[in-house]
């Protein structure tokens, strides 16, 4: 009963967003408030609608209702309840409904913090977001209902992915999908101001918290993910250039050149053109990454389906998306041109500059993921495109990236002199170069990866400093405490977030220059050294776990015959499935994680483990970390609601006058 | 200097940057594409020596030899017409078994061995790398245009 209450709640909800799409739109053209209104009680009912079916799933996975064929697959009633709930999206159908919910969840947020934007506006962009639920709501409906009865009901389900059955997968798919769906907002923005041709510094200010805040979410989704990667798949690698991880990471790319060009459109009402198609263009890529991740195109943990027609409907989603909104742009944005003026040496410039090599950056990373697929789909034979050619394209393009979002923000809007801001940035880039060569050859690895990767970090390091020195030397004769506090949120949000990208490059270079790694045989009482660390095995003990058996070994770390820790690597067989699982144990420090993980025992009893020692790899997590505070100090800036009581105001004021 | 002129120098750079851009990303391209060959291939001499590609099918029953060591391990993969032994130094797949599909990444040495720096994990019991799907396919049709 309750699942067919979910499904038909699914219906309604559908409903709901059909008239969503189409009442308030109706309304805004003709300029019928009556009609515009119709959109935020829909949104609201239609988030309701589409929660109740979430709770009805997620009933039948913790009651363990196997009749229904999506619980029988993916779930087992001796699973912890934690990963019976987390389960609900651990497969096609469910992460669908997830995403459908994020995107109501937006949508809602929307209606509820725009009542300070015109109400035409409010209405077009309810609207916009309402036929993109349309599409998500019909494609689960139509092709992958998850109320799906399976009857006769079986005993027992066949229980969830074991690599799915960790904490990193409960937090993991909501933020990412957060992150994705959250570019929806900002493409129904953009799309809004091209139907009604206001495109302005107002409208860029609107835009920004929101493209801001799906941003942070897609970072905090990418940096779990890859940490969910470090430790549970058991290689110590943290990022694998897999298609999957393309997928989220290409949207990341164009969001991040998204935001810095927002910053231009507001403050100089420059890049108008530009700022739309990115919106575009990112809302696009977070399709075609559902498109890759869930069609099946590609093989790998997260690629549940595997019925063509699914691929084929969010093919045809995207096509229709991309083609109606490009078509719009070129009947549009000739209408748009203009803003300020700006010459070689200034923010802007810098700004441009960064924008292009992210979007080629962004490019690069879908010629690789997609290549492969075209080939093959076209029976051109197989290829893969693996690291080596992602790291050859992203160090030269990423490069100066980094080198002009520390200059870009010393110089001027509009014109500046490259001589005299030159003579200032000058000493920090020579520092910076004496470091890293000084730096490499202490650790004994003078690679021109490792001089450049710490050439840049430190760069971006001190240049932080020295542009927050600049900052508070403005207004000399003011106490240090009131200078600061004048500093508004949104400068901090620009700081942290480029000094979190200097932390993560520290991260990726010494982790990628003198990381190590050994494989051993070992037996009861056997020590192995690696990188200065004795490793002992101490035994090997059988324990049983809720819905696994598992062999877990004893090995203690000791530096200098100091104990460092007792690590318990274990190799876990899931009952349900007969499928083996390592699970690797890790000794997590601020300047290096020792990980060891073990993988199978041979003839005389005794296991092969794999030892790891891997420098400074938590700072690429805290530069993440780092990166998306920034982005919600930005979020916070006083100015984005002083200014939207005030824009509330004008209109009000006109009228009365 | 003329308004109009920045705006070339402007226009010119980024064009430049582009082009310059542009050219790294498909040279990096071709220099790092991998591309895949079946057993049947690399028997019939088709695959490069020397140079990285990959191989896909399924691991023969009993094939499996561990070294004193442990660590290296010697197995065949077979797309059921020809076979191909591999070499691979490291610690294996969780889902790495006889009889299973895999796919396996290296060189081949010129007495025939390949040796492999990679063997391709599987995330889910019941999946089949496409690749060694895809060998095993063509092998068959190959067989059954051979007996007609």
């Amino acid at each position: 009963m309750i699942p067919e209450l979910g499904h038909f709640a699914l219906v309604l909800a559908l409903v709901i967003a059909v008239v969503q799409a189409v009442v308030p739109m109706v309304g805004a053209s003709r300029n019928r408030f009556t009609l515009m209104a119709v959109g935020r009680p829909a949104a609201q009912g239609q988030f309701f609608f589409i929660v109740v079916s979430y709770v009805c799933l997620t009933w039948a996975f913790i009651e363990s209702d196997f009749s229904v064929h999506l619980t029988a697959v993916n779930s087992h009633s001796d699973t912890p309840l934690m990963y019976k709930i987390t389960g609900v999206w651990g497969n096609h159908e469910g992460s669908l409904l997830l995403w459908a919910m994020s995107l109501s969840l937006w949508t809602v947020a929307v209606s509820v913090f725009s009542r300070n934007l015109p109400e035409a506006f409010v209405a077009r962009v309810l609207g916009v977001l309402g036929w993109i639920s349309v599409g998500f709501l019909s494609f689960l409906l139509v092709t992958s209902n998850p109320f799906e009865r399976l009857l006769p009901a079986v005993a027992e389900g066949r229980d969830l992915n074991p690599l799915l059955q960790d904490p990193g997968m409960i937090i993991h798919p909501p933020l990412l999908y957060m992150g994705y769906v959250g570019f929806s907002v900002a493409f129904a923005f953009a799309i809004a101001a091209l139907l009604s041709g206001r495109l302005d510094a107002a409208w860029a200010r609107w835009s920004r918290p929101w493209t801001t805040v799906a941003w942070v979410f897609l970072t905090a989704g990418i940096a779990v993910g890859s940490g969910w990667a470090y430790y549970e798949l058991g290689w110590g690698g943290w990022w694998f250039w897999d298609p999957v991880e393309n997928a989220s990471f290409m949207p990341w790319l164009l969001g991040t050149a998204l935001i810095h060009s927002l910053a231009v459109t507001e403050k100089r009402g420059a890049f108008r053109s530009w700022t739309i198609l990115l919106a575009i263009s990112a809302f696009s890529l977070s399709l075609l990454g559902t498109f890759i991740v869930r069609s099946g195109v590609i093989t790998s943990v997260h690629a549940f389906a595997t019925d063509p027609k699914r691929g084929l409907f969010i093919l045809g989603l995207l096509v229709l998306v991309i083609g109606i909104s490009l078509l719009l742009f070129a009947w549009r944005a000739p209408k748009l041109s203009g803003g300020g003026s700006f010459t070689l040496i200034s923010r802007e410039t810098s700004l441009l500059g960064n924008n292009v090599l992210l979007a080629v950056a962004s490019a690069s990373v879908l010629l690789g993921t997609m290549y492969p697929l075209f080939l093959d789909a076209l029976g051109m034979g197989k290829i893969s495109v693996g690291p080596p050619y992602f790291e050859a394209v992203f160090i030269p393009l990423m490069t100066p990236v980094v080198v002009l979002m520390m200059i870009g923000p010393f110089l001027r809007w509009k014109d500046d002199e490259l001589g005299r801001r030159m003579r200032k940035l000058a000493p920090a880039l020579v520092a910076s170069a004496v470091i890293a060569v000084g730096v490499a050859w202490l650790v004994g690895h003078i690679s021109w990866r490792t001089v450049l990767g710490l050439f840049l970090a430190s760069w971006v390091v001190l240049a932080s400093f020295q542009l927050l020195a600049q900052r508070l030397g403005e207004r000399a004769g003011v106490a240090m405490g009131q200078r600061l506090r004048q500093i508004p949120a949104s400068w901090w949000g620009m700081w942290l977030a480029h000094f979190g990208v200097g932390i993560f490059i520290i991260g990726v270079t010494m982790v990628g220059s003198l990381d190590d790694n050994l494989d051993v045989k070992m037996l009861q009482g056997q020590h192995a050294e690696l990188a200065g660390f004795t490793f002992t095995m101490q035994g090997v003990e059988e324990i049983d776990g809720p819905n696994y058996d598992a062999a877990r070994a004893h090995i203690m770390v000791t530096r200098n015959g100091k104990e460092v820790a007792l690590l318990h690597p274990e190799k876990r067989l899931y009952r349900a499935q007969g499928m083996p699982m390592t699970e690797a144990s890790i000794d997590i420090g601020a300047f290096r994680d020792v990980y060891v993980s073990l993988g199978e025992q041979v003839e005389d009893g005794a296991w092969i483990v794999s030892l790891y020692y891997k420098p400074f790899i938590s700072w690429i997590w805290l530069g993440c970390t780092l990166m998306g505070l920034g982005g919600l100090f930005a979020v916070a800036d006083r100015r984005y609601r002083r200014l939207a009581t005030r824009d509330a105001k004008l209109p009000a004021a006109q009228r009365v006058a | 200097m003329k308004a109009r002129h920045k705006r070339m120098i402007l226009i010119g750079g980024g064009v430049v940057l582009l082009v310059a851009a542009v050219g790294l990303v498909l040279s990096a391209f071709q220099q790092n594409l991998v591309f895949f060959h079946t057993p049947s291939e690399v028997a019939e001499g088709k695959a490069p020596i020397g140079k990285t590609f990959r191989v896909g099918g399924m691991v023969e029953e009993g094939s499996i030899k561990r070294s004193a060591d442990g660590l290296t391990v010697d197995f065949v993969i077979t797309d059921t017409a020809r076979v191909i032994p591999v070499s691979y130094r490291g610690t294996l797949p969780d889902l790495f078994k006889e009889g299973k599909g895999a796919v396996v990444q290296g060189r081949l040495e010129e007495n025939g061995m390949f040796r492999a720096s990679e063997v391709l994990a599987k995330h889910d019991e019941n999946y089949m790398p496409p690749e060694a799907a895809h060998a095993v396919e063509q092998a068959s049709k190959a067989a059954t245009t051979v007996s007609q």
